[in-house]
């Protein structure tokens, strides 16, 4: 094993980025009248359709001829109430009843639906609010102008003399009035308004925004109607339980077939490299099947690697100097004079994030199509990846987003997927592949180890004057950075960044490459507090 | 193998192995996926049914076990007095968050107020002590109940 000190993580993350683009987003806004801005927000405008079925009046807004609401949520909902949130501000500038509104998941793509934080079709970090708080609003409110300047052609009157209340235009004479229902093809028709025709309402104005009204998907989570990605049906569906190697980079050696198909229920064995899947019309038999099955483990090339070796890697790192991320005053001197001093180790464990819902994925495989349901927090990086998997383009990899059982960062990962992709593969007709909670926990991509050593002193009243950090652990924006290259626009950030040799990457050849794939972000992870530190 | 299964007042046969757990023959059989699996060993308390009132966690309850005796799922909790109360209460208290655990969390509740329709703190936290909730709604799950056993709608 082999411990570099030349490769520094680099804890830049997504949430800075994100910090940096809506400031730019909002000066945007306020000094250009938002062209730009705009730009970024509603790239949708040619989506507009007078179809009989109703009218698409951008990528959020869709009003049924029975006068249903349609709100497209590119966010996902995993619990945080975006569903409920984000449409209310969609709600607050079309002018309409929140229990007017139904929802629905965002296909993947991220032209129409990146979250403009993140620059990616991506639902975490906390900035659904932060990322949408604008764009959403105009396009609620540049449906509204369209439905008006819809109501005031028939009308024959000034557009801005025609008011609207929960989706009714009244005639400025206030004795006629029609509903947005009556206006969807005409105002499909028309032309998108300019964005500096869209004036947002202030903030004494809101009668939505601000209010905590109950989430709109409740009713049907407390009566069992909700379909989160495991409760997907589709006909012909079989059910797949799987047993992942029990080593990263291990292999299925052998496989009692035959026992497995004798369970009654059980259709197929099947393998792929990581993993093996028996596929059975129920889970109880697909279990009992790959119990039968009796598999027996290649270890491979990580056969030897442990947790205890890894901390022990952190802990000698955390004895030894590293770069420095920030200085102030003189440490040395200050701890030396010290009344008292204090030493300790703060140690965090691998955690899994133990999303209630079980990891699961269901394909159907074709030829020239891969259909997939699944809850993600990010559907196009799914797509993208399940598209490099097989050699499909993109557009063959059709996404059907769910709601989440619980993301805490798990459902970022494509891994769950990809494994049920190729599983897939192998499958005549759709299969969902369920992990069961050993199977989630055991192969979670984990919040990483992080081993803080900390020195601090205290003057006579017990205020600290001195205090040193070390920071040990390897990073979750190391992969992330390499897969959408995340860098972080604060001024000044980045070469304190490169000597943010605080944090220490574990390697260990072959096993630092699996290593760094078995982490993840994690909803209340060390990550944030890092990334404080080093910013100040 | 087949059973004959008395779910939400009515019959259903399936033909099963009787050791199948009735939590997957609900779910993958019957396609009743209002009750959740979660864990598989009865830890978590997602996939919990009442069977003849009693709040049973279906994941590790064989099908051949269930005889005949009624069983009830989230599909169907809010015809029963308690189960509509339960579910009343909780939309009144917005308590879901992801959703996930929350058709087992009703089920114990309505269990529970059925056969103690007033009770105490303790009484609460012991019944509903196996039921797990990863986004954490316990307290706003506890304030439900005694919203709904102190009248509620």
């Amino acid at each position: 094993m082999r411990q570099t000190t030349d490769t520094p993580t680099r804890p830049v993350s997504g949430a800075d980025e994100a910090r940096v683009s809506r400031r730019a987003l909002l000066k945007v806004g306020v000094t250009a009248a938002g062209g730009l801005a705009l730009a970024v927000a509603l790239p949708s405008w040619s989506m507009a359709d007078g179809s009989d079925s109703g009218a698409v009046l951008n990528a959020f807004v869709r009003i049924e001829p029975d006068g249903r609401v349609r709100l497209t949520i590119p966010s996902v909902e995993m619990g945080q109430g975006v569903y409920t949130s984000l449409s209310m501000l969609l709600a607050e500038e079309l002018e309409v009843k929140l229990d007017q509104i139904e929802v629905e998941h965002a296909p993947p793509n991220d032209a129409l639906y990146a979250n403009p934080f993140l620059h990616l079709q991506a639902t975490g970090l906390s900035s659904s609010i932060r990322g949408f708080w604008l764009p959403l609003r105009r396009a609620g409110a540049a449906a509204r102008l369209m439905l008006i300047a819809a109501a005031a052609g028939r009308w024959k009157v000034d557009p801005a003399a025609c008011t609207v209340k929960d989706g009714v235009i009244l005639h400025p004479s206030g004795a006629r009035s029609l509903p947005y229902r009556d206006l969807l093809r005409s105002a499909a028709e028309s032309e998108p308004p300019a964005l500096d025709r869209i004036k947002l309402k202030e903030q004494g104005q809101f009668s939505l925004i601000g209010t905590s009204p109950k989430r709109l998907e409740a009713p049907d989570k407390i009566s069992g109607r909700t379909q989160f990605g495991i409760d997907v049906m589709l006909p012909g569906l079989k059910v797949a339980a799987i047993a992942i190697s029990p080593v990263l980079g291990g292999r299925p050696k052998a496989v009692n077939q035959s026992a497995a198909l004798a369970i009654k229920g059980v259709h197929q064995v099947v393998a792929v490299d990581e993993a093996v899947a028996v596929v059975a019309d129920h889970m109880g038999a697909a279990k009992k099947g790959l119990e039968a099955a009796a598999i027996q483990w290649d270890d491979g090339p990580n056969a030897s690697i442990d947790s205890k070796k890894l901390v022990e890697q952190l802990k000698k790192a955390s004895e030894s100097p590293g770069v420095v991320a920030r200085n102030e005053g003189h440490f040395e001197q200050a701890f030396s004079g010290a009344t008292r001093r204090l030493d300790a180790v703060y140690e965090l464990p691998f955690l899994a994030h133990a999303a209630m819902e079980p990891m699961n994925c269901t394909v159907h495989y074709r030829k020239d199509i891969c259909e997939i349901w699944v809850g993600t927090q990010q559907p196009t990086v799914t797509q993208a990846a399940v598209a490099t998997l097989t050699g499909m383009p993109k557009e063959a990899i059709v996404i059907h987003n769910q709601y989440l059982g619980g993301g805490f960062g798990r459902r970022l990962e494509p891994d769950g997927t990809l494994l049920a992709v190729k599983i897939a593969k192998q499958i005549d007709g759709p299969v969902k592949v369920i992990w069961s909670r050993e199977e989630d926990i055991q192969h979670d991509v984990y919040r990483p180890y992080y081993y803080d050593r900390i020195s601090a002193g205290l003057d006579e009243a017990g205020r600290p004057i001195a205090w040193h950090h070390r920071v040990c652990g390897s990073s979750v924006v190391a992969p992330v950075q390499k897969r959408f290259g995340f860098r972080c626009g604060r001024r000044g950030c980045r070469a304190a960044l490169r000597n943010s040799q605080h944090s220490r990457r574990i390697r260990s050849g072959r096993a630092a490459r699996h290593y760094d794939r078995v982490l993840a972000w994690c909803r209340t992870g060390t990550q944030r507090l890092h990334r404080r530190e080093l910013h100040g | 193998m087949t059973y004959v299964l008395k779910i939400n007042g009515k019959s259903h046969t399936v033909d099963v192995d009787g050791e199948t757990p009735l939590l997957w023959v609900l779910r993958d059989v019957l396609k009743m996926t209002g009750t959740k699996f979660g864990c598989g060993m009865a830890l978590c308390g997602a996939c919990t049914v009442h069977i003849d009132g009693a709040a049973t966690r279906s994941c590790i309850t064989t099908v051949d076990s269930v005889g005949e005796a009624a069983v009830t799922t989230i599909e169907a909790i809010g015809e029963t007095p308690a189960g509509g109360k339960v579910q009343r209460a909780w939309l009144d208290h917005d308590v879901v968050q992801c959703g996930y655990c929350q058709s087992g969390q009703i089920m114990a509740a309505a269990a529970l107020l059925a056969s103690n329709p007033r009770p105490t703190d303790s009484e609460i936290n012991d019944a509903m002590s196996g039921n797990v909730c990863r986004c954490g709604t316990y307290n706003r799950i506890r304030a439900a109940i005694k919203y709904a056993s102190q009248g509620g709608r």
